[in-house]
């Protein structure tokens, strides 16, 4: 099988990182070989944060080269503008909606880009946007997007959703386990 | 088993495997894993050092006892330990010693980009460089047995990018190492000059044969692909130059110092073209070009080698700067937009806020050090003038303070952090007091290591394995360094916190301020969320210099306010409002 790359950016917090390991153990449960990539230290404090997620037959480096990301999932609006030039020119794009205000513009020093998504969707033929928060708290806590995000990726790969529920469900507190279940459900639901 | 792990985890299994018997170590981004997943393991003794020389001296003193010993730190931490690294060299490893480099390519979170592999040059000690979480671990393991084989400490070299990516690892089990015991042998462990000249003839000879069997190490491989282009690569650039060049024949070095030099001509001399492929320095370009000439007398090998000529030294290597420079990477349609940076923040109700609140408003230089603190640099606190390594900020104030005369000091201040104030600031502080320095040292005091992901330290009461331990105080550890203006203060405080500081500056002789409240991350001391009460937000945007994440400034109704889903409610910026308009209603 030819390698599949996943670009997860957003901002530090939100919860990237935990994704893009789900990603990957989601892979290797179905029997393939992952690397994945992040970096820790100063991201976490509300920096923008990036992981690269790879699989396939066998993967050499845990980085993605630019133009070669299938899917890019952003949990952030303006953090998807920042990686755009990984997505390959058919790529899917998935994208939360959620701003979070960067300190230059909460303090009026800087813009907010205006109708960021728009912009991008000019570009990209296939972009999902995705309530996220809005479905998380349905599902039981605003705390799932994460877990919903992962269910609206998985309906573009190839890996069974049995596959991603029973490592969701490894991954996420005991007693969240049938609120992630409902927050993936309705995430698989996002077109 | 398979399991999916880090660089770092898998180093942690392997020594664990190894049969590992003490560990000691200071945390620091991109190692500092390595040590928490040794922590776990119950058969291991390991430790937080107060900082790296401390670590490879108590890991130097188990391999006296003929005990398998692990030290791992940051890039920049081998500077500091490198005084006892260098002594070791000479004396050797009766148990296995291994020294781990995790090292910061484009700087992720440090201050320079050093390689570190000429350390083991340096020192004259073999160099390890794995390539992916499986090499981690299996190279962990052989390196204690190169270090007892050769009777050496070996060096471990990893890069951020091998530390924290993640990896399908086939793992094993634990052969437990029995410590030898402690044999006296004065003439191979004490360096005295007259020893040491012995041991320098018995490090050269040593080389020699580490080189030999470099020649024949099965992780040193060649891969044969076309014979058009040859790539010498080592660590993670292998695993780039895989995906640009897949057709290539390829020799992975695994041991790279010393290198193997027959293995390496033999394969310049069987492809057409030769690329070396390597991050940052010109580490192993250096050395095969020069090889070269060692084989012939003139340069053998009668091709061009390409590498750093092409490939940048500065920055991180990925494969798409790769590809870049050699030309094989399409255009993206795509044009980026100028979009507003997201750097790191101190968190919303951080206790360092405050403090470098005050020190702005207060307009004084500060010296800054290596911590979470570092941020106060950053809009709109912009509260910090210098930063050059840890515990550099305590001196470095001194040093202003020396050459401008005692007026400066009354216009300086220093900051650093608990943990970093017994890693080193400790010795800066003695040389103030005892050098007569008028100047000023504020300890921000938040209980714990934060930056790297809020480790335990000698104020903390609490062992790396989670024992009860004496808690070191500072503020007796301080006046017993010859301090007399001491002060305690609250950095939540503002009020508090601004006359301690021009208290302190003003004081004839060198003070100290000690600025506790514990990190909000370890706390969890929130309060629920204020609001602000629009009626009486006159929109005069005092609350936004303090730089919290939660507040924001809405341009249309000119108003301030607080996302609720990120305030603390640490109520600061209550305390800073004119018009007593955030609340909790
Ligand atoms: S981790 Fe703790 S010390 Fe560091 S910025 Fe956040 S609150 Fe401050
Ligand atoms: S109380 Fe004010 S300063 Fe503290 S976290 Fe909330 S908004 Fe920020």
């Amino acid at each position: 099988m030819k390698t599949v790359n996943i670009l997860i950016c957003g901002v530090g917090g939100q919860g990237v990182l935990l994704a893009g390991d789900i990603i990957a153990e989601t892979a290797i449960a179905s029997g393939f070989d992952a690397k994945k990539s992040e970096v820790h230290g100063m991201a976490q404090r509300g920096g923008s944060v990036v992981s690269h997620v790879r699989y396939g037959d066998k993967i050499n480096s845990p980085l993605i080269r630019e133009g070669e990301a299938d899917v890019i999932l952003s949990f952030e609006e303006m953090e998807t503008a920042r990686y755009l030039h990984f997505l390959k020119p058919d790529g899917s794009l998935i994208i939360n909606q959620q701003q979070v205000i960067p300190m230059s513009v909460a303090t009026g020093k800087a813009e907010y880009p205006v109708d960021i998504v728009e912009k991008i969707k000019q570009h990209i033929k296939d972009t999902v946007l995705c309530p996220g928060m809005a479905l998380a708290e349905k599902a039981g806590s605003a705390k799932a997007v994460n877990t919903v995000l992962l269910g609206a990726l998985a309906r573009k790969l190839e890996l069974a959703p049995d596959k991603w529920q029973s490592v969701i469900s490894r991954r996420v507190p005991a007693k969240t386990v049938e609120l992630n279940k409902k927050a993936f459900e309705s995430g698989y639901g996002q077109k | 088993m398979k399991m999916f792990l880090s660089g770092n985890e898998a180093v942690a299994r392997g020594a664990w495997e190894a049969g590992v018997n003490v560990v000691s170590a200071y945390p620091g981004t991109p190692s500092t894993e390595i040590l928490e997943n040794l922590g776990k393991y119950k058969e291991i003794y390991a430790e937080l050092a107060t900082n790296e020389k401390v670590g490879l001296e108590v890991a130097a003193g188990a391999s006296f006892a003929g005990a398998r010993a692990l030290t791992c730190m940051k890039h920049v931490g081998l500077n500091v330990a490198a005084d006892p690294l260098f002594s070791m060299a000479y004396i050797g490893a009766r148990g296995g010693l291994v020294v781990v480099s995790a090292d910061d390519p484009g700087m992720h979170s440090s201050q320079n980009e050093q390689d570190n592999r000429y350390y083991a040059k340096m020192a004259k000690i073999p160099c390890l460089e794995p390539s992916d979480s499986q090499e981690c671990l299996e190279m962990a393991k052989l390196a204690f047995d190169l270090s007892e084989k050769f009777d050496t400490p070996v060096l471990l070299r990893l890069t951020t990018r091998i530390s924290h990516s993640k990896g399908v690892v086939e793992t094993g089990e634990r052969t437990e190492h029995q410590p030898t015991g402690y044999v006296k042998d004065v003439a191979k462990n004490i360096t005295i000059p007259a020893h040491a000249r012995k041991m320098h003839v018995k490090v050269e000879e040593r080389l020699k044969k580490l080189a030999e069997y470099g020649e024949h190490f099965s992780y040193n491989k060649v891969e044969k692909g076309e014979k058009k282009l040859g790539i010498i690569t080592s660590g993670i650039s292998y695993q780039y130059a895989k995906d640009v060049f897949p057709q290539a024949s390829f020799l992975k070095l695994s041991l790279t110092f010393p290198l193997p030099v027959k293995m390496i001509s033999e394969f310049i001399n069987s492809v057409d073209e030769i690329y070396v492929i390597e991050e940052n320095d010109t580490f192993l370009e250096e050395q095969i070009k020069a090889d070269g000439y060692k084989i012939s007398g003139s340069c053998a090998y009668e091709k061009e080698i390409t590498g750093k000529a092409k490939i940048p030294i500065a920055g991180e290597l990925d494969p798409t700067v790769l590809a870049k420079v050699f030309g094989l990477q399409k255009e993206s349609s795509y044009k980026p937009l100028q979009l507003p940076a997201r750097p790191p923040v101190l968190c919303p109700g951080c206790p360092h806020r405050g403090v470098f609140y005050a020190l702005n408003k207060l307009k004084l230089t500060v010296t800054g050090d290596i911590g979470c603190y570092t941020l106060g640099m950053m809009e709109p606190l912009n509260a910090m003038d210098t930063v050059i390594c840890m515990g550099g900020s305590v001196t470095a104030a001194m040093g202003l303070e020396k050459a401008l005369g005692p007026e400066m000091a009354q216009k300086t201040v220093a900051v650093i952090g608990d943990s970093t104030f017994f890693h080193s600031g400790i010795t800066g502080l003695v040389d103030m007091v005892y050098n007569n320095s008028q100047g000023t040292v504020i300890i921000l005091d938040n209980r714990i290591t934060a930056m790297t992901g809020h480790q335990e330290n000698p104020g903390t009461g609490k062992t790396l394995q989670g024992q009860e331990a004496p808690i070191i105080e500072l503020e007796p550890l301080v006046r017993s360094c010859g301090v007399k203006h001491v002060q305690m203060i609250d950095p939540l405080n503002l009020k508090q916190t601004e006359k301690a500081i021009k208290e302190a500056v003003n004081n004839p002789g060198a003070s100290v301020i000690i600025a506790r409240s514990p990190c909000i991350l370890i706390e969890k001391r929130y309060r629920p969320a204020l609001k602000v009460d629009e009626d009486k937000c006159v929109g005069c945007r005092i609350c936004l210099k303090l730089g919290c994440p939660a507040i924001s400034f809405d341009k249309d109704k000119k108003k301030s306010k607080i996302d609720p889903m990120l305030c603390i409610g640490c109520e600061v910026c209550a305390s800073l409002c004119p018009k007593q308009a955030m609340g909790h209603k």
